[in-house]
């Protein structure tokens, strides 16, 4: 975090010194973009509280805990969906997760899903890429998940063991 | 004409009976409503600690990085190159979806190609460094290896035909900021 704003402490300062007219420009143009996706942003955090008020970290790390893994993946890809965390929040969960038992596979259907298929940052993406291409980019992203979570079920040797031999 | 508007209303309604529901049970001590007010607040802090950084970054870009660089990295004349250009550039992000989608926009309106656009808002949300090494240090070095060898060539290969499909159809990037 810090070194975020190390950076642009640094970008803004260098460019300030370079051209001050292009430095305003810019902060303009930031405020300007800003402003603009807001009410998407006032959206998602709207639709984060909720979610994670009805399916809060407890509730996910119960019943994943309890499942085979084939429920287990069709619930675990459903709940990352649904949800937002930071990273610093998402992977100690699964640090839990892994300490409970559950498999790679389900762990791998949760975090892959909750990063890269956003159905609490729809409000964002809509507004630049239209529903339809929203609904679609979600969809191919949750299959990748999908995919993406087999294969680590394979290599762990949790689906078809014998593939390992 | 009468649909945009009754979403409109819709939003704003929704809007101001969560608000209501919120301020009710800060009021009234309703757990579930308390919990979503803190969830709010906590989600609201995150977002202003990284979002105006992250728009100055894009304001420089703009002003700063000329199209025709853009272009040649990103764009449609770069092809494959483009699309690792996009991965490589998501590494660095902080933040992942949401901060990807202005940024995403923003390399779009320079003349990025919309398959590597797709790239990167994929990468921004699975192949950021810090977070990667984040995620080894609770499941292992051998789960992130997978999950980013299996993922990013998919990433990479659906985005490219979804931008293919998008461009043929003439899809344009509404103005969105």
């Amino acid at each position: 975090m810090i070194y975020l704003y190390a950076v642009v402490l640094i970008a803004l300062i260098s460019s300030f010194v370079a051209d001050k007219t292009r430095t305003y420009k810019a902060i303009k143009i930031a405020y300007k973009r800003f402003s603009r996706i807001l009410p998407g942003f006032v959206g998602m955090l709207v639709l984060v509280s909720v979610i994670l008020t009805l399916v809060p970290n407890k509730f996910i790390v119960q019943y994943l805990g309890k499942s085979n893994m084939l429920t287990g993946t069709v619930v675990a890809s459903f709940f990352g969906s649904i949800t937002l965390m930071p990273g610093f929040i998402a992977y100690p969960l699964c640090g839990i997760l892994l300490q409970k038992g559950v498999s790679y596979t389900v762990i791998s259907a949760f975090s892959t899903t909750l990063m890269m298929v956003g159905f609490v940052t729809f409000p964002i993406e809509q507004r630049y890429f239209g529903t339809k291409v929203t609904v679609v980019r979600n969809l191919l992203s949750f299959l990748i998940a999908l995919v993406v979570a087999v294969m680590t079920g394979i290599f762990f040797g949790e689906i078809f063991p014998w593939m390992l031999r | 004409m009468d649909v945009e508007i009754a979403k409109r209303y819709g939003k704003i309604a929704g809007l101001l009976a969560y608000a209501v529901f919120v301020g009710v049970s800060f009021w009234r001590g309703y757990g579930p409503g308390e919990d979503m007010g803190r969830s709010l607040a906590y989600f609201t802090i995150q977002m202003a600690e990284i979002l105006p950084p992250a728009f100055i970054l894009i304001g420089l870009f703009e002003v700063w990085v000329k199209k025709q660089t853009v272009e040649r990295h990103f764009g449609k004349r770069a092809g494959l190159r483009g699309h690792i250009g996009g991965i490589l550039l998501a590494s660095t992000t902080v933040g992942g979806l949401y901060v990807a989608f202005p940024v995403a926009y923003s390399l779009y309106r320079k003349g990025a190609d919309l398959g590597v656009i797709f790239t990167y808002i994929g990468a921004s949300a699975i192949c950021r460094v810090p977070m990667t090494i984040f995620e080894a240090s609770f499941v292992g070095l051998k789960f992130s290896v997978i999950r980013l060898s299996v993922s990013i060539p998919l990433v990479i290969f659906s985005s490219m035909a979804l931008g293919s499909f998008l461009r043929n159809r003439n899809y344009r990037v509404e103005n969105g900021g």
